[in-house]
């Protein structure tokens, strides 16, 4: 019962989720937010994975991303587009082949993070995050001068292959996919980070001259690491972009990547819990201060005194959430989770389920 | 003297060193070094502060390359290798400055230090393999008697951080035995304990030295821990070695008095 009880919950909770999307009961903007909300966990769990698990500081994460992003789409409108000429392969593979050209783009992503954990052998700390963002505008900069993906002006025609999946069976298939993928990452990560093997990860962070006298090879592993992270991440752009169905190589700058960052610091560094519980109420946070009415309730004692100043939620929302922010990092700057998993903070709950 | 002569005719050194020279830049760390140490020896290396004793063991763990001579381990050479392939021929070593994985259990600190004979990969750790099964059993079960001999079971879900010093000492030694080496490197191992702690610790070494198939040879300031437990001690000073020879021989040896004492003629 133990050992099932959070695969049972999780598979009650997406076939609810499904069967809500697919009879109207949620509208396609509430999807929009429950895929976001999977993309982000998979992001920041990702990047949980570097900057937490292994305490190294990078912050290019959505180069991995753009990587997976395009690698896929390009795949996808070869695969079942028409914007190269006739679709490659018969439509009705395209349940199949879908999560490969995903996968496909998280491997592209995966590789492209030698970029970055190559030169980690020597250097650390900002050093690593100073070439974490070259590389991160090396990518952008390498696909805004590629013209057979459009260039800057962005590359589109993968909703040719959601359609395609429509054909098929009328239903909300990139949620089905979204929540697929990111219960396939948080898997990985876990069973990655519990086994001695990636425990390797841990010593390298707390001390790397211990790690590698005491037999751990500190290259390999981090090459690993990286690569994993880079690879979920690369996932998680395949699906943005078929989300979207438009992807533009500035949709993936250091902002994008700061986004990240910002997930995995609020969740707390390490923490796997952390990084989807943050990553849940940073993209929450975000769609709800989008709402005139609620950033009009939030200032109306300011409002009140200046009857001029009229603001509107789109640049109000950039003010609080920094805010919030500034006074986590101050009264809590160990994240929500700290270092703990949900099991730590709540020891009762481990009777109720297991994780591995 | 006969018996030494035997093992050296039987087996090869553990550890054999040759005309080491390590340059920091300008700075000699260490000139011309020599030494051999055949397997089941217990062996001592003191010099007064900066002599470049902690030198020798980075070079011997494979942390430093050497810039001249050689390091033979169990008769493999060990240039050009990395840290961890050189704790694959078989060296462990503690630090003078305690080094544990502060943020992991004390069981855990244990089983990454079989990291490089874990014997599966990635895909085995996500698969949840057979073979990882298998092999995570195991490598737990060892860790879990090593604590037990070591008398830490109790402690096995414990941070390192939250252990005393003479328990995160001791737990240094476990974690450096669980890698399996032929030969253990103790660096200070008695810096910083008291002289009840230093008695427990004598104890401590010469027990694992008996119970355990390995060639001990460490830095100690502490001189009766020394000339208690050392069958044979070098002296470096300034990089260069001054005397070789048992623990009589030393305490006695003029000019060993004078690196640590200085000159009488000022």
């Amino acid at each position: 019962m133990q050992k099932y009880s959070l695969n049972m919950l999780l598979v009650v909770f997406a076939i609810g989720l499904l069967f809500a999307a697919h009879f109207r009961i949620i509208d396609g903007y509430i999807q929009i937010v429950v895929m976001t909300i999977g993309i982000n966990i998979m992001m920041s769990t990702s990047l949980n994975l570097v900057n937490g698990n292994m305490g190294e500081f990078t912050c290019g994460h959505a180069a991995f991303m753009c990587v997976g992003a395009y690698i896929s789409s390009i795949l996808s409108v070869f695969c079942f587009g028409t914007k190269f000429g006739d679709p490659l392969l018969p439509a009705a593979s395209v349940v199949i082949v879908f999560p490969i050209i995903v996968l496909i783009g998280g491997a592209a992503a995966a590789v492209s993070s030698l970029l970055v954990s190559i030169p980690s052998f020597k250097t650390r700390d900002d050093y690593l995050a100073i070439i974490s963002i070259a590389v991160n505008y090396m990518i952008i900069s390498a696909i805004e001068n590629m013209d057979f993906v459009g260039g800057s002006r962005g590359f589109q025609g993968m909703k040719d292959t959601v359609w395609a999946m429509v054909d098929i069976f009328d239903g909300p298939w990139m949620l089905f996919w979204v929540i697929n993928f990111t219960v396939f990452s948080v898997w990985v990560i876990r069973r990655f980070i519990s086994s001695t093997y990636g425990k390797g990860v841990n010593a390298i962070c707390q001390d790397e001259v211990a790690a590698e006298i005491m037999s751990v090879n500190t290259n390999k592993i981090k090459i690993i690491n990286f690569m994993v992270a880079a690879g979920l991440a690369g996932c998680a752009g395949g699906l943005y972009a078929h989300i979207i169905g438009y992807v533009n190589p500035q949709s993936f700058n250091i902002l994008k990547s700061t986004e990240a960052l910002v997930m995995v610091y609020l969740g707390g560094m390490g923490s796997l819990s952390g990084a989807i519980i943050s990553a849940i109420i940073f993209t929450g946070l975000l769609e709800v201060l989008r709402s005139q009415a609620i950033i009009d309730g939030l200032l109306s004692p300011i409002t009140f005194m200046f009857p001029d100043w009229e603001p509107s939620a789109g640049v109000i929302k950039w003010v609080i959430i920094p805010l919030l922010l500034i006074i986590v990092m101050q009264f809590r700057s160990e994240g929500i989770m700290g270092n703990r998993e949900l099991g730590d903070v709540f020891p009762k709950l481990k009777k109720f389920y297991r994780f591995k | 003297m006969m018996a030494q002569t035997q093992i050296q005719t039987e087996s090869t050194p553990v550890l054999e060193v040759r005309g080491l020279t390590q340059r920091f830049g300008g700075l000699k760390a260490l000139k011309d070094f020599n030494v051999t140490l055949m397997p089941g020896e217990l062996c001592g290396l003191i010099g007064p502060n900066g002599a470049g004793k902690t030198t020798v063991f980075n070079l011997v763990s494979g942390f430093y390359q050497p810039t001249e001579g050689q390091i033979l381990v169990d008769g493999n050479p060990t240039a050009g290798l990395r840290p961890h392939k050189v704790t694959a021929l078989g060296v462990a070593r503690t630090f003078q400055n305690i080094r544990l994985w502060n943020d992991m259990t004390v069981l855990d600190n244990i089983r990454v230090a079989q990291h490089n004979q874990l014997g599966y990969g990635f895909f085995h750790a996500i698969a949840r393999s057979k073979r990882y099964q298998a092999r995570e059993e195991q490598v737990t079960k060892e860790a879990e008697e090593l604590l037990d001999v070591f008398d830490l079971k109790r402690y096995a879900e414990e941070l390192p951080k939250n252990l005393p010093y003479g328990t995160q000492r001791k737990l240094e030694i476990a974690r450096a035995l669980s890698s399996h080496p032929k030969l253990l490197l103790l660096d200070e191992p008695a810096a910083g304990l008291n002289s009840a702690d230093a008695k427990d610790l004598i104890r401590l070494i010469r027990w694992i030295h008996d119970t355990f198939d390995v060639t001990i040879w460490m830095i100690e300031h502490h001189m009766d821990v020394m000339m208690e437990l050392a069958t044979q001690i070098k002296v470096i000073d300034f990089g260069e070695t001054i005397a070789d020879g048992n623990p009589e021989q030393i305490r006695n040896h003029p000019t060993v008095i004078t690196a640590y004492l200085g000159d009488d003629n000022i």
